[in-house]
């Protein structure tokens, strides 16, 4: 964790103060609705169809122990009993009251936590790889420069109204496990021949209605110029974005109108302007920022524990969840742990209360009080001695949260949708666990193999149904919920967008559909090795297209 | 006519936006000048001897200023509405990219919540839309004590932090006992 020193903790308790009084003026009638929305929004606040939704920052995906004790707190006091996590690695509370809001906001400063940009037409929450610092392929662990950004683009005076939302991402490590190439701006560190931090810039990807792999304008900047470097493109964006229709204000549409060349010219033009000024960064700050995060203290282990190894050979269960939910870690002896939150029947990303509280105590009792929430709506525990895993196992089947099926089916990433959203076409949540039941099977999922499922309940695609190996999003036609399946779309290095295999479908048709899908790939894989998305990219989306609307003529 | 203040209070706004109409403008008069009124007629507007202000809109380029801003009394920028932030970035690149040290005036949708951005990114006068107090106007240049990033007001507060000799070196630690919950030692 960072932790703050009290001039973050100023800004932090300063915002609230800010917002009780923005609040109590919106109820006093003297702060017009028109003028408070955008206040609400920079706050997380949105007016929902049923109670506002409140969303909490988790910057970078990183949360303590304690942390996740108040926002369990926070939701039984002010919500119904849970949370949704979501793909931006934030939380959400879909039934607070808006008089509450500035209440809760304060009881979250006082765990080093708020609610600032989380939405708006604002530098969001920057997302990073769950397993930074961790992970044996990382080049530069991003934790730092992420909160580097944080503090820059925290009530960043220039840049409070752009002409839309904006997303950055920053990766550390070889495989890209932070989406950076469908961000507005992604980031990913580099090293140079001499060994030297830089970053890597790429611009104009994205998801939501016009899905477009992002360009990088930039092979290496030196990583003293990051944020100016920043201020340069967030500049020619601020002053040049499409602010006449809000579908086309993304950055991407501003790349792709004057091509991605002269876009970097112009922000190659600012930087030179003012790159080397007071926002360049000092190896001091660097080194107080990165001194300023908890470092576990881990232990001196053997690289392999012998009593694990025999476990998860002659325990079935417990070694299919060690295959599929235990990632490998930088340190011998120790591992990251996935909690995934997608149990059949349960909203994806929803936790309780209660289970928030036992995942604090799992992860005070396993992993130095630390946890991460994933793009992916799960949470991880990133420091756990291989030693301890099966103990930590069967403390989590219980709860329901030892379910094996990280990267495979039932896994799916998947918005709030139209139960909960006032943006959405259609539900989600419902589809999701129609999937999730017609595939309960875990021998089955098992075989199917690593397939990623996102759903969408609208085209702003919080569910990143694009990138899905298979994506649904819901459609309105004429006041009715429809679904148009994508396949082929991935993230990580390769990321490329899915395409649309033809006609939307109905709901209870979507559980049909996935399956028709997966048994055409099963039929033409050439090898258990060969995924669902690699027989798309080899055969085309035609035999797909052709087992699933086979019937309808 | 909106009321006009700047940190220290209310001011008298002796300027006239130019409406197209120059007989009718004392000979006296302090004129603030569309970008186009300007760039047809500079010399003429410089000729007459009086102190001239030109104000940009949004979508207006600051750099064809470059070479009169010691010739500007005042640049204002217009705020149509104020979720539009191009005025921001407008007012940033005249402070650090042109260097212009004269008055920048907001004018147009400016409201007591953005005014501390307003401040930062270098306008020192705030042409307030008529529903605002000046007191909490006023009061909303202080809503925060502190800044993060560099702007036309001040550095960053990195540099802040290290010349107050906050330790860059906090030797943070968790630790975890196979038993006991985790303890975390923070340094002061």
């Amino acid at each position: 964790m960072y932790l703050y020193d009290d001039i973050d903790q100023r800004l932090v308790d300063e915002r609230v103060r800010q917002f009780r009084d923005q609040t109590r003026r919106y109820l006093a009638g003297t702060l017009g609705e028109d003028d408070f929305r955008p206040l609400r929004l920079q706050n997380g606040l949105y007016v929902q169809k049923h109670a506002p939704m409140l969303r909490v920052a988790i910057p970078y995906g990183l949360l303590s122990a304690r942390q996740l004790r108040m926002l369990a707190h926070v939701a039984r006091e002010y919500d119904r009993g849970y949370g949704h996590f979501t793909t931006r690695q934030n939380i959400q509370f879909n039934w607070p009251a808006l008089e509450d809001v500035p209440e809760i906001l304060a009881a979250l400063a006082t765990v080093q936590m708020h609610a600032i940009q989380t939405s708006g037409n604002c530098v969001r929450n920057t997302t990073t790889d769950q397993f930074a610092g961790i992970a044996p392929d990382e080049i530069v662990d991003p934790l730092v420069w992420t909160e580097l950004i944080r503090q820059w683009s925290t009530f960043h005076p220039e840049f409070a109204f752009l002409p839309r939302k904006f997303k950055i991402a920053v990766n550390g490590a070889e495989n890209d496990r932070a989406a950076v190439l469908v961000h507005d701006i992604g980031i990913q560190a580099v090293r140079d021949d001499a060994g030297t931090v830089g970053f890597r810039i790429v611009v104009g990807g994205g998801l939501g209605r016009t899905p477009m792999i992002g360009h990088v304008i930039r092979d290496f900047v030196a990583w003293p110029h990051l944020l100016t470097y920043l201020d340069a493109t967030l500049r020619v964006y601020n002053r040049f974005g499409r602010r006449d229709n809000k579908y086309k204000a993304r950055i991407k549409i501003l790349v792709k109108e004057l091509g991605p060349a002269e876009f970097a010219r112009q922000v190659e033009e600012e930087f030179a302007a003012i790159a080397g000024g007071p926002g360049t960064l000092t190896e001091d700050e660097v080194a107080r920022v990165h001194a300023r995060f908890t470092r576990p203290a881990y232990a001196t282990l053997p690289a392999v524990d012998a009593d694990f190894e025999d476990r998860r050979r002659s325990v079935r269960a417990f070694g299919r969840w060690v295959a599929r939910n235990v990632a490998p870690h930088r340190v011998p002896g120790y591992a990251a742990v996935t909690l995934t939150l997608k149990r059949t029947g349960v909203p994806p990303g929803d936790v309780t209360a209660d289970q928030m509280d036992a995942i604090a105590d799992l992860a005070d009792r396993f992993s130095f009080g630390g946890l991460r929430v994933t793009h992916e709506q799960n949470l991880v525990l990133a420091d756990v001695e291989q030693r301890d895993l099966f103990d930590l196992w069967n403390r989590l089947v219980p709860l329901g949260l030892a379910v094996p099926n990280l990267g495979l089916l039932t896994n799916i990433v998947c918005c709030p949708g139209g139960d909960f959203c006032s943006l959405a076409n259609a539900a989600s949540i419902p589809v999701a666990a129609a999937v999730q039941q017609r595939f309960d099977d875990l021998d089955y999922q098992h075989d199917i193999g690593e397939l990623d499922l996102n759903i969408s309940g609208c085209i702003n695609a919080c569910g990143h149904h694009h990138v899905g190996h298979i994506g649904i999003l819901g459609v309105d036609k004429a006041g009715e919920e429809w679904y148009q399946v994508t396949i082929g779309g991935r993230q990580g290095n390769q990321a490329a967008i899915g395409r649309i295999i033809g006609p939307s479908f109905a709901r209870d048709e979507i559980p049909d559909v996935v399956e028709k899908l997966v048994t055409t790939y099963l039929r033409l894989r050439d090898s258990e090795a060969e995924r669902f998305v690699d027989v798309v990219q080899r055969t085309g989306i035609a035999p797909f297209k052709e087992s699933v609307y086979a019937h309808a003529d | 006519m909106p009321t006009l203040i700047d940190r220290t209070g209310v001011r008298a706004d002796d300027w006239t936006l130019f409406d197209g109409d120059a007989s009718a403008l004392p000979a006296d008069a302090k004129v603030l000048l569309p970008l186009d009124a300007w760039r047809e007629y500079r010399d003429a507007w410089l000729a007459r001897g009086t102190p001239v202000g030109v104000i940009l809109g949004p979508a207006d380029d600051p750099f064809v200023l470059k070479d009169d801003l010691a010739k500007l009394s005042l640049i204002a920028v217009r705020f149509p509405h104020f979720t539009d932030g191009r005025g921001y970035s407008i007012a940033r690149q005249l402070r650090q990219r042109l260097g212009y040290t004269g008055a920048l005036r907001a004018v147009g949708d400016v409201l007591r919540d953005q005014i501390f951005f307003y401040a930062r990114v270098g306008f020192d006068g705030f042409a307030l839309r008529d529903d605002q107090s000046v007191d909490d106007c006023l009061a909303a240049l202080a809503d925060f004590s502190e800044v993060y990033q560099a702007s036309s007001d001040r550095g960053p507060a990195f540099a802040r932090r290290a010349a107050a000799g906050v330790p860059a070196v906090t030797g943070t630690t968790v630790t975890r006992t196979r038993t006991a919950a985790t303890t975390e030692s923070v340094a002061p």
